[in-house]
């Protein structure tokens, strides 16, 4: 299977692709709303001691 | 964590190789039939997630546990994502196969019916200021929100409806070749590992919102900046 077979998939591209894509996106969201509240909580928490 | 991260990525790594290389082409629905390996995972943690809320809402709401009612309220961001995935995913395999985004029948419209629990449990739990008169409130509507999950699961059987029958969950052998099964179960594993991940980051925050007055939290802050 060549690398162009791979990614037309068999003409369904548009449809798997958007699907792995959002998909993606959407779990990599999940990651990285918590890590940057973590990172303002301690933010925030330092101003405020000051 | 590391660990858990790694093992996360060896499994998606094998999964969508498998899925999306090795498997054959399905011999009705081609190569569009690939979506599965997000979508049945997807919809199965949207229930997995849902009735872990439930669960450990139910104990925060018995025994009044905090960690209990920090796992219930970090839980429903990741099972709203999760049933989000499955929704879009099934619209965008409903197109090419079915011939439409979407349809009311039963499977579609309960597991939309789950979305919204999901998004009413996070607003509910942010329109409450008290945490844990909210963790109380959230796990009464999750509770009752249980009745969803049967629906969702035996909708297919129950009623008849556009969205296919069970393939993998049913008492006789599984109706799908070993060779797009294998991937597709990994993926499931894989999916439950990104669960615990996202759930150990929202309970972090969770934890250090809650506890912002208490001395652990001050006097972590003072030894870490």
């Amino acid at each position: 299977m060549s690398i162009q077979e791979f990614f037309s998939m068999g003409g369904y591209a548009f449809y798997v692709w958007t699907s792995y894509g959002l998909t993606l996106l959407v779990l990599l969201a999940n990651i990285i709303i918590p890590v940057s509240q973590r990172k303002h909580f301690f933010r925030q928490s330092l101003k405020r001691k000051r | 964590m590391p660990w858990l991260v790694g093992v996360f990525a060896l499994l998606t790594a094998a999964g969508l190789y498998g899925g999306l290389y090795l498997a054959p082409a399905d011999y009705q629905q081609g190569d569009s039939y690939r979506i599965i390996y997000i979508h049945v995972p997807s919809a199965w943690m949207s229930l997995f997630i849902y009735v872990v809320m439930a669960i450990s809402g139910a104990i925060g709401l018995i025994w009044r546990i905090k960690l209990a009612e920090i796992v219930a309220i970090s839980s429903a961001p990741i099972g709203a994502s999760f049933t989000f995935i499955a929704l879009v995913t099934g619209s965008l395999w409903g197109k090419p196969m079915w011939g439409t985004w979407w349809v009311w029948d039963a499977r579609l419209t309960s597991e939309l019916i789950l979305l919204f629990l999901y998004l009413g449990v996070i607003g509910l739990y942010g329109a409450i200021d008290d945490k844990r008169v909210a963790s109380k409130a959230i796990a009464i509507l999750a509770l009752v929100g249980v009745v969803n999950i049967p629906i969702i699961h035996y909708s297919v059987e129950w009623w008849n409806t556009l969205h296919q029958g069970p393939t993998v969950t049913k008492m006789d052998k599984p109706s799908i070749h070993v060779s797009m099964l294998i991937p597709l179960l990994v993926m499931a594993l894989s999916f439950k590992f990104f669960y615990l991940i996202a759930l150990l980051q929202r309970a972090r925050i969770e934890l250090l919102r809650r506890e912002r007055n208490s001395q652990w939290v001050k006097t972590m802050l003072l030894e870490d900046k």
